[in-house]
């Protein structure tokens, strides 16, 4: 199943893992809705969404710790229900908030996660992977939100899994404890290993995964590169702005401006998805003036990931 | 850190030291968790300590105890009383009409006297003291009035230690402390690391599911050994309490009992998604136990249709069991129904919470 998708060099990179035609209801609330993914090993993988869109559901399915109602999940080659065994020995699981033991050292906590595998690194070989090494003899509870979760992800690295699952892995944290979290992750990929993490940040997704995959309401809206994606906008600047009161200035004539490729509005203000921004602007700023408008807010930034969002759904992707 | 290059060149970060067994692992970690909670040290090993101070101080043999007689106050209370006042081993006072009752309940007084030809006695026949001040002041009166005993019978005063209340609540409080410690602390520690993702966590690991729960019930037993050796020691310090059988055979009944509460601990905590829930049915499980597996006073009280019932219970069967060991010396033949039902508690309750567990 893992390998219909490549052609030619399933050898050189074969899946680490996939499903097809995945679903997951609670209830009446459909969480996973007919989900495809391909993993390729060695890369790593972001499943980006708003809150709700069935990430977690998604990986936990992945990770053999829920069961879906339809469709197959192929991991390593194996199947859960048959090889549980065999893949719990390979893989590598950080889960949302989990909360070790307030009274264990980091040491202790990482001691007991290393013995339940048969391979893998010393503990202080885990610990200096995850710079907790000055922290070994510290109780949980003393530790920092950053420390914590990169206790999660030593725990989750103690058999240097061949694929490893994170979900949310720096939700919560500060700026510094996030770039270390992505510095450690990016330790893991050089040394050959294959991630696939959940995440609502967008720079999350654009710097750590060599493809997206964007979810919402349980589907799979958008898959690429971040760079692909961002391309496929057809513009790699976003102009935003809303006017000093008035009506709002009419689509057609803005996307006659030179160098705008689409037209948003949302929430009062205006998005142009421009080429050029050198053409664009002051295009943008003499049918202003020629109206006699007056702008009451006016930025521009490179097309991200959270403008794909919006491109498919009509929403920003973190409307809290 | 053990990491090194080896010959070929690739990084070599395997450690030399062979990791411990999964299972000592886990077990380390409970043993670790408990020792590093001052309060749960407190419950398992201060508290059945204070409870046995309390009650043996409450309940001490008191040999030449007297009666506590109430006059009520009125015509011929003043001679009534002068004339107890020279009886022995009762205490007699004045009380007023309105405090009669009162002081009856209260147990201040376990009989009143309305003075009068012939006196009339006021008593709760449900209180042994309150019946056997009656007897007593009845006799007192009697022979005041001129009744004469036809003879006295000689008295053998049973003072021997094993045969007093303490000698006979302490094996009770010893099966109440296996049974408390065992559910509350196999319990909540469970259900805490349930609500707090780490059972779904360690599910997501190869860990062996079976040894996590085994890991609860092993961590109870080395403090096992620690919580009943306190109990036993303090009683025999302060209150000469002993066994008259083997410790070897107590220690293996303590260990069965460990066990099946363990097991039960495990069951109870199976399914439960927080600590209220547990608690709950903790209490639910434990309470009848308290009163119907003679802790306090024995379970021969309860009508012979229950007996049963009640021996099917595991703290029916650990305090029968430490009883017969302490107070009769028996040995393993004469507890093998007992140490039965404990092994049949320990199968099928840590067979079924295997089963049943909710891991996420």
């Amino acid at each position: 199943m893992c390998h219909n998708s490549l052609v030619g060099d399933s050898d050189a990179h074969p899946n680490a893992a996939c499903c097809r035609g995945l679903r997951k209801r609670y209830g009446t609330v459909v969480a996973v809705d007919g989900l495809d993914l391909d993993v390729r090993t060695g890369e790593c993988f972001g499943l980006l969404g708003p809150n709700g869109a069935g990430k977690t559901t998604t990986i936990e399915i992945l990770e053999g710790l829920l069961k879906p109602d339809a469709g197959e999940v192929e991991i390593l080659g194996l199947r859960w229900g048959v090889d549980d065994q065999a893949l719990r020995q390979r893989l590598g699981i950080q889960l949302q908030d989990t909360q070790f033991s307030d009274k264990l050292s980091v040491e202790e906590v990482v001691r007991l996660f290393r013995s339940f595998y048969h391979r893998g690194p010393s503990v202080s070989a885990v610990l200096a992977m995850v710079g907790l090494e000055p922290k070994r003899g510290s109780w949980v509870s003393k530790l920092s939100g950053g420390q914590k979760q990169r206790l999660a992800v030593a725990c989750a690295l103690v058999n240097e899994p061949d694929l490893l699952f994170l979900d949310e892995p720096t939700t919560g944290l500060d700026p510094q404890s996030r770039r270390q979290l992505w510095s450690l992750l990016d330790g893991f990929r050089q040394r050959g290993g294959t991630i696939v993490l959940t995440t609502h940040y967008l720079d999350e997704a654009e710097t750590l995964c060599d493809r997206v995959g964007i979810v919402d309401h349980g589907r799979l809206i958008a898959l690429g590169t971040p760079r692909d994606l961002i391309a496929t906008l057809g513009a790699e600047h976003v102009i935003e702005f809303e006017l000093d009161g008035g009506a709002p200035l009419a689509t057609e004539m803005l996307k006659q401006l030179p160098g705008v490729q689409d037209v948003r509005r949302l929430d009062g203000a205006t998005s142009l998805q421009v080429s050029e921004l050198h053409t664009a602007v002051p295009a943008l700023l003499a049918e202003l003036e020629r109206d006699h408008r007056n702008l009451s807010r006016f930025a521009t930034h490179h097309a991200t990931l959270e403008d794909v969002f919006v491109a498919h759904t009509g929403r920003h992707l973190r409307d809290e | 850190m053990s990491l090194s290059l080896t010959p070929d060149g690739t990084c070599a970060m395997n450690s030399r030291r062979p990791t411990r067994h999964p299972l000592v692992e886990l077990i380390l970690a409970r043993l670790r968790e408990f020792v590093r909670e001052p309060e749960a040290v407190f419950w398992v090993l201060i508290f059945p300590i204070v409870l046995a101070f309390a009650l043996g101080v409450a309940f001490r043999t008191k040999s030449d105890e007297p009666v506590y007689a109430g006059v009520l106050a009125g015509q011929g209370s003043a001679e009534m009383l002068a004339a107890l006042g020279t009886s022995r081993g009762i205490h007699a006072r004045t009380v007023q009409p309105e405090q009669a009752d009162r002081a009856l309940r209260d147990g201040e007084v376990q009989v009143v006297i309305l003075p009068g030809t012939p006196p009339t006695y006021r008593f709760d026949p449900t209180r042994p003291e309150s019946r056997l001040a009656r007897l007593a002041v009845d006799g007192a009166l009697q022979r005041l009035a001129g009744r004469t005993d036809r003879f006295t019978a000689a008295e053998q005063p049973l003072q021997v230690v094993g045969a007093r209340y303490i000698d006979w609540l302490i094996p009770g409080l010893l099966g109440m402390n296996i049974m408390g410690t065992g559910l509350w602390g196999i319990g909540f520690a469970i259900v805490w690391a349930r609500t707090k993702n780490l059972l779904k966590r360690f599910a997501a690991t190869p860990m062996s599911r079976s040894h996590y729960l085994l890991a609860h019930i092993l961590a109870r037993m080395v403090f096992l050994g620690v919580e009943v050796g306190a109990l036993l020691i303090f009683s025999w310090l302060v209150f000469s309490v002993s066994s008259r059988g083997s410790l070897l055979l107590l220690a293996a009944v303590a260990v069965l009992g460990a066990l099946a509460f363990g097991g039960i601990g495990l069951l109870v905590a199976s399914r439960a998604r927080t600590v209220e829930a547990v608690s709950g049915w903790m209490n639910a499980v434990m309470l009848p136990m308290w009163v119907l597996s003679g802790v306090f006073f024995s379970s021969a009280n309860f009508p012979a249709v229950t007996q049963p019932l009640i021996h099917a219970l595991p703290l029916t069967a650990l305090n029968d069991a430490f009883r017969a060991v302490m107070l009769d010396g028996a040995s393993v033949p004469a507890i093998a129904g007992e140490l039965l039902t404990l092994s049949a508690w320990t199968v099928l309750s840590f067979s079924i919470a295997l089963r049943v567990f909710r891991w996420k």
